[in-house]
């Protein structure tokens, strides 16, 4: 069985770059692309931009066996039949389930993570299968609770701390700064914290504006933790157990209307690079940078941009911390023009940060500002139509694309 | 002040003398219902525990036990305890020499009069056991074993501090000894030590080890108002975590009185609400605070459960260096300072003969070149280089993201170095 294995954790040693071309810098057109999977919603990537990652990193071959996985799948899946399918939440099921297979040191903890199966059942059967204390059903302290699995990963467990919802994890504040992100450095790198904190967040339906939160603005300035937000049952199974190998505190966003996507996943081990984003659709007229649901809306409106004429190339950051300015830089550098659409609030998102980090590296390549569509400042309506009007729509998207494509 | 309320709640004003005495003349009574007045010091957990909660301390080996020495301590353990209340003693005071130099700088919280506790605690502990603290933590880092060199370099700044100079006075960490810190908001300790306490239990129950290492939280009376404590207490209670939470009652926080800011002063009752045994103890009292932290101990070994120990003890200088220290009365100050652990323990040392002047100032001389050498040593020590900056924010260094180059940002020559822009 060829599993696909990530090298994990430790950095490379520093690498000469001796095949370095520049001018390899633009990934090759969509022609490489399988064509029919273009206008599929969960195309996961794009086989082309892989190859030419593949000459450029000479020096990271270990890395791309995360992407050479992704470009193979295609043709496991789509030629051989192998594969299962499987929604998100199963997904992510697995993954968490492998990899406390594979570690007696994994251990999830939670509200009704464990006889409950978990309030979006990504936990289910895990309880019964690894026992009560390796699956914790917590009291309603997510200060606490958090702060227990931060001092267990001190101590040399590696703790899955759930959730219920992202929202809940304001309470946990105090314990993901100072504790989960600082300690680390503080204790002058003597404890590591190897926990994931993960759980579903941004706008749901009609859940009303505490449970439609969208942390990731809030926690992207904690110095070091890794923020990531999956989107597909692939990169969420991926991400999950990348996560779970890091040595870094990882924040996993889900969206709680992503949990029921369907996708057909490898049968063979595989994750997914933490740091690295996700080639959706290549396209040569503009970028447009998104993440977690968003994605969704921007390949919808990416069907009627095609229809129109336009060709833009889709990518899902999918590490919204920190950025993978490579293959956002690469793209900016072809298509000249950026769209960033995300559900974050419009002040200090992601999107924000985005905006920012393009405008420093690249501002030479734009021949248009930035723009950013995010959702507005309000506290998400529980009204469907206003809520609807919160977050950013596909035919917004498409007036956006018409507009800096003039 | 607190005055007006100490004379309806004799908190600290017990006619309690310190007494270290043999064990079966009982300390002369205290109205405080907390006190030890109706329980011989071996069955202090018992009828508390038994009186106020189901939870109850097993009692029987402690109970059998014929000590064959009718002293609480040796001779070994005595000079142990001493010379380590000394030295927590002398580097405190030359902490503050050294603050007042201008070699350490920010937020100083100085132990001075609640060694006690600290060894009380510490002193019973093995390596692999944990001891979580406060931002009043350098006695006890130095009580877990970190060498006062380490200690003293952290504080000054330096690389050879034992966080690399990145801590400072609040982040006493150290991975070797087991000392989880140091941390500067009250209360941010306490989920950390349940977290250290569940793996301990995790590796005996899932991963079959043998391991029976206990947490110690210290922390203080402010923090007993604060959210994380009751809701560890809780946790603590429920999974039966090898934890002892040590309350060190000095009556002030800052410049808030534990009377003024409490709705029920007495801490250690808040334990049994929980389902564990909640005990007071003395904390200016080596050697009873050795006697209970034995039980308690032993309970969390033995996978009973946690324990709340709540310490009436008092910090003889101000919260802080930066504290001018004008609230406290200073009877109340006096009336402590006459209760000296350390007067106290060199007395019983050498009343029962355990010791003399001699072998005591030895110690003390030892101490002081100890701690002398430990602030030449820091003196001497490098300063941080700019190339740490940016270390140890990451365990996997990958965490710095991917460059516009391609390459991850941390193989950049240039960031190891400190000069790369990130």
């Amino acid at each position: 069985m060829a599993a696909r294995i990530h090298g994990g954790a430790g950095a490379g040693a520093a690498t000469a770059l001796s095949t370095f071309n520049p001018k390899k810098l633009v990934a090759p057109s969509r022609t490489n692309l399988p064509a029919a999977r273009s206008s599929k919603r969960y195309i996961v990537a794009a086989a082309g931009s892989d190859a030419s990652k593949k000459s450029l990193r000479v020096g990271h071959s270990q890395k791309l066996i995360a992407n050479a996985a992704v470009a193979t799948k295609a043709d496991t899946s789509a030629t051989t039949g192998t594969g299962h399918e499987l929604l998100l939440f199963e997904a992510l099921q697995e993954g968490l389930e492998e990899e406390m297979d594979r570690d007696p040191h994994v251990c999830v903890m939670g509200e009704d993570v464990g006889h409950y199966g978990g309030s979006y059942k990504v936990t289910k059967g895990l309880a019964d299968k690894f026992g009560d204390l390796r699956v914790l059903d917590t009291p309603i302290c997510e200060n606490a609770f958090t702060g227990m699995g931060i001092g267990a990963a001190m101590t040399g467990l590696r703790p899955v701390i759930e959730g219920m919802n992202m929202g809940f994890l304001l309470l946990a504040f105090n314990q993901i700064s100072n504790n989960c992100g600082m300690l680390h450095y503080t204790s002058g790198g003597q404890f590591t914290i190897p926990v994931v904190i993960r759980g579903p967040g941004g706008v749901g339906r009609q859940l009303g504006a505490e449970h439609s939160q969208r942390l990731e603005s809030y926690f992207q300035s904690i110095p070091g933790i890794q923020m990531v937000a999956c989107s597909t049952p692939y990169n969420a199974k991926g991400l999950m157990k990348a996560a779970i190998r890091s040595e870094n505190p990882v924040i996993l966003f889900e969206h709680v209307l992503l949990y029921n996507l369907k996708e057909k996943i490898p049968d063979e081990e595989y994750i997914c690079n933490l740091e690295e984003a996700e080639m959706v659709r290549p396209g040569e007229h503009i970028t447009i940078l998104t993440y977690s649901r968003m994605r969704y809306h921007v390949m919808q409106a990416a069907k009627t941009l095609v229809n129109k004429g336009y060709d833009p190339e889709v990518i899902d950051i999918r590490s919204l911390k920190p950025f993978d300015l490579y293959m956002i830089g690469n793209s900016v550098k072809k298509t000249h023009r950026v769209l960033i659409v995300e559900e974050c609030m419009r002040t200090g998102g992601i999107g924000a940060s985005l905006t920012a980090a393009i405008n420093e590296n690249f501002h030479d390549y734009l021949d248009a500002p930035v723009m950013c569509l995010s959702s507005q400042d309000v506290p998400t309506p529980y009204a469907g139509t206003l809520e609807e009007w919160t977050v950013v729509q596909p035919a917004q998207i498409v007036t956006a694309v018409e507009q800096l494509c003039q | 002040m607190a005055t007006a309320f100490s004379a309806t709640l004799p908190l600290h004003g017990s006619s309690q003398e310190n007494r270290l005495c043999f064990p079966t003349r009982l300390p002369p009574s205290s109205s405080f219902l907390g006190s030890t007045r109706s329980l011989p010091v071996r069955r202090l957990n018992h009828a508390h525990a038994a009186r106020r909660s189901p939870v109850v301390a097993v009692q029987e080996i402690v109970k059998e036990k014929k000590p064959t020495n009718p002293l609480l301590i040796t001779k070994e353990e005595g000079l142990v305890l001493y010379e380590d209340m000394i030295l927590g003693r002398s580097f405190e005071d030359m902490c503050a020499q050294m603050y007042y130099r201008g070699k350490m700088f920010g937020f100083v919280h100085l132990y001075n009069g609640q060694e006690a506790v600290s060894t009380g605690f510490i002193k019973l502990l093995t390596k692999s056991d944990s001891v979580v603290s406060t931002y009043r933590d350098h006695v006890h880092a130095l009580s877990k074993g970190v060498s006062a060199r380490a200690v003293m370099s952290e504080l000054f700044g330096k690389v050879t501090g034992c966080c690399r100079g990145q801590g400072g006075s609040m982040h006493m960490f150290s991975k070797e000894h087991n000392m989880l810190g140091g941390f500067a908001f009250i209360g941010e300790g306490i989920p950390v030590a349940t977290g250290a306490a569940f793996t301990s239990k995790y590796k005996r129950e899932v991963l079959k080890q043998d391991c029976d290492d206990v947490t110690v939280a210290f922390f203080g009376d402010g923090t007993c108002n604060n959210g994380q404590f009751y809701e560890c207490l809780n946790m603590a209670a429920l999974y039966k975590l090898p934890i002892i939470f040590v309350v060190e009652n000095n009556l002030w926080a800052i410049g808030m009185s534990h009377l003024r800011s409490t709705s029920d002063p007495e801490i250690w009752k808040k334990g049994p609400a929980f389902g564990m045994p909640g005990v007071h103890v003395d904390g200016m009292d080596v050697l009873k605070v050795r006697e209970v932290a034995k039980e308690a101990v032993t309970r969390a070994r033995r996978g009973e459960g946690p324990t709340l120990v709540e310490c009436e003890t008092y910090r003889f200088r101000g919260h802080s260096l930066a504290d001018p220290d004008e609230l406290r009365d200073a009877a109340e100050k006096a009336k402590y300072a006459a209760r000296d652990p350390i007067t106290a323990l060199k007395k019983y040392l050498i009343e029962n003969k355990l010791a003399n002047e001699g072998e005591l100032k030895t110690i003390e001389k030892k101490i002081d070149d100890l701690v002398e050498e430990a602030v030449e040593f820091a003196d001497a020590s490098p300063q941080p280089g700019r190339s740490q900056l940016l270390e140890n924010v990451f365990a996997d260094p990958k965490g710095f993201g991917i460059g516009p180059d391609g390459r991850y940002r941390c193989e950049d020559p240039k960031f190891t170095e400190g000069t790369a822009q990130v």
